[in-house]
């Protein structure tokens, strides 16, 4: 069977089973509302279709957090996901935020302000958490995990994340189903967090060859050399599993020193869901 | 013709609150009764919920008609047989994953998970203790058999059981769904589903597998509980992910009509494959846990 076959999902299923997850661990914390940031994005977009549908629109506050370099396409997709969903939503302007910052920083890589940019919607977000009484909703699929690509305590931040374990690819067929626009899930994947930016050329290489890669290597317990004999280039299998063994730490909780009998991290270890 | 109506009460338990669980199982034999049903299972860890890591301790309780939750399901057992899962803690502090049988006022049978998986998202065997016996036990509607799980992926446990003389097998589980693909079921379901009609068609037996629903840390479980006949057809099975007490009548004169046709269990040779088992594990062929 082709990998690319080994990705496709029944959208009926995968659908109930994100629905209720979310509808569930936000239930069961005594919250029917919901939060998320709405980039324009795919990713974003089908979040906001799901969230929307396990709590209603009503329940759900979108946040626009442009910056003064975003695309007024990622604003004009936005605006089309919550017309579709019918949910609240908030535009806040961060460059007053962080200009200030920059300012102080006047030989700032891209790749700082990018992730300063990234923090500073998490603040958003989590400030409008308490201020709307709903969680956090995330929006980070399984490529961005295990490649790392995200930023910490920014992008990746959120209380329930229902793409986690969706690849990019199967988040755009999700996204097919649930109806989210098509201009929003063919146009080219983008941080949009400075000019001309995109995912795949910033990662070099296509999420629909990655995803072939990963889902052999994470899915299918592949070892390199298997990996590169079912015709991967050795140097693009090499570049996927360094990112994934480099990123390790942001896909955990930070590494607490042990000392004592019982602490938290090793082996104090309680259900997140515990008595609910 | 001889009819024993069942029930499998397909539950999505409170993680960690037996008094909450113990509500729920009292509705649901309540609605039980509605529907005239005279044995009624449960789900694996029915009385707990199933992520429990560091709670073990705090939700475990021992087999013993004493014990608050059992002695309030124990009445409740007058009107019809149960099933149900906890955590059990034996006199010298162990921990297992047990189903236990209740009729009339009586606790008739105890079975301890055997099989604990401890790998992938699984990690059981950290937290408890294996049990290590398959005994069929009788009752008032014939001789049965419970397993667990983890315990029913080890073809010899209903294997076991079904030497022992278990005509009806009592699955009971909380199996996380995974696994997409095209496919209108996720690969956990279809896989459980295709191993208890194969079961039902080489024991010849009935065989009910009573699932949870709900979800915990992040993992579903799928419901979708079945009951197989002794001819490996699907008498009834219950909806996917949602709540619900599949009620069925189980035609007992069915085992006989079946294995006239397919004399199965008349056939089956257990003395040969307890020599050729012998002779294996003395050629050190199979892998032991002693070794």
């Amino acid at each position: 069977m082709e990998i690319t076959q080994k990705l496709l999902l029944n959208a009926e299923v995968t659908r109930r089973v994100l629905v209720a997850f979310l509808r569930r661990e936000l239930e069961r914390f005594g919250f029917r509302r919901a939060v998320l940031n709405l980039s324009g994005g795919v990713d974003s977009a089908l979040s906001c279709f799901l969230t929307a549908e396990a709590l209603g629109g009503e329940n759900v506050l979108a946040l626009l957090l442009p910056y003064r370099t975003s695309t007024p396409e990622s604003a004009e997709h936005a605006r089309q996901v919550i017309g579709l969903t019918g949910v609240s939503s908030k535009t806040i302007d961060i460059t007053p935020m962080v200009e200030p910052y920059f300012e102080q920083y006047q030989q700032m890589s891209d790749v700082r302000r990018g992730n300063v940019m990234a923090r500073m919607r998490m603040i958003v977000l989590y400030d409008h958490s308490v201020q709307w009484q709903g969680l956090p909703i995330g929006t980070s699929n399984k490529t961005e995990l295990l490649l790392g690509y995200g930023t910490l305590f920014g992008d990746m931040a959120s209380a329930v994340n229902p793409l986690g374990d969706l690849y990019k690819t199967q988040v755009r067929q999700m996204a097919r189903a649930v109806g989210v626009p098509e201009a929003i899930i063919q146009k080219a994947p983008s941080a949009d967090l400075w000019v001309g930016q995109t995912d795949e050329g910033e990662l070099g290489f296509t999420y629909a060859e990655v995803d072939k890669l990963l889902y052999l290597l994470v899915d299918e317990r592949y070892k390199t050399e298997e990996a590169i004999a079912a015709g991967f280039d050795r140097q693009f299998v090499e570049t996927v599993v360094q990112r994934m063994r480099a990123s390790q730490f942001k896909r955990m909780p930070p590494v607490v020193a042990k000392v004592s009998r019982r602490d938290v991290g090793h082996d104090f270890l309680y259900p997140r869901d515990w008595g609910t | 013709m001889l009819k024993l109506r069942v029930g499998l009460a397909q539950i999505s338990p409170i993680l960690g609150s037996v008094p909450e669980n113990l509500q729920l199982h009292l509705e649901r034999i309540e609605e039980a009764k509605e529907q005239q049903v005279q044995l009624l299972c449960f789900p694996e860890l029915s009385l707990t919920g199933y992520v429990l890591k560091d709670l073990v301790p705090h939700v475990a309780m021992a087999a013993t008609e004493s014990a608050p939750a059992i002695a309030e399901l124990l009445t409740a057992s007058e009107s019809m047989d149960l099933l149900f899962g906890f955590v059990e803690e034996d006199k010298r502090h162990r921990y297992y994953i047990s189903a236990a049988y209740l009729s009339q006022g009586r606790i008739v049978h105890v079975h301890r998970k055997v099989y604990l998986p401890t790998y992938g998202m699984f990690e059981e065997e950290r937290y408890l203790a294996t049990g290590d016996r398959f005994r069929a036990f009788d009752t008032r509607f014939g001789r049965l058999g419970v397993l667990v799980c983890e315990d029913f992926w080890h073809i010899s446990a209903p294997y076991a059981l079904w030497l022992d003389g278990a005509d009806i097998l009592l699955l009971i589980s909380a199996s996380p769904g995974r696994g997409l693909s095209p496919e209108a079921v996720l690969g956990s379901s279809r896989s459980v589903e295709l191993i208890n009609q194969t079961y039902a068609t080489f024991l010849t037996d009935f065989v009910l597998h009573c699932n949870r629903v709900g979800v915990e840390d992040g993992l579903n479980f799928w419901g979708g509980s079945t009951i197989f006949g002794p001819d490996g057809r699907l008498v009834a099975q219950a909806p996917y992910f949602e709540e619900s007490l599949l009620v069925a009548a189980l035609d007992l004169g069915a085992m006989r009509r079946v294995r006239m046709q397919l004399p199965l269990l008349r056939d089956e040779r257990p003395d040969l494959l307890y020599t050729e088992l012998r002779r294996m594990l003395r050629e050190s062929r199979v892998p032991s846990r002693e070794q």
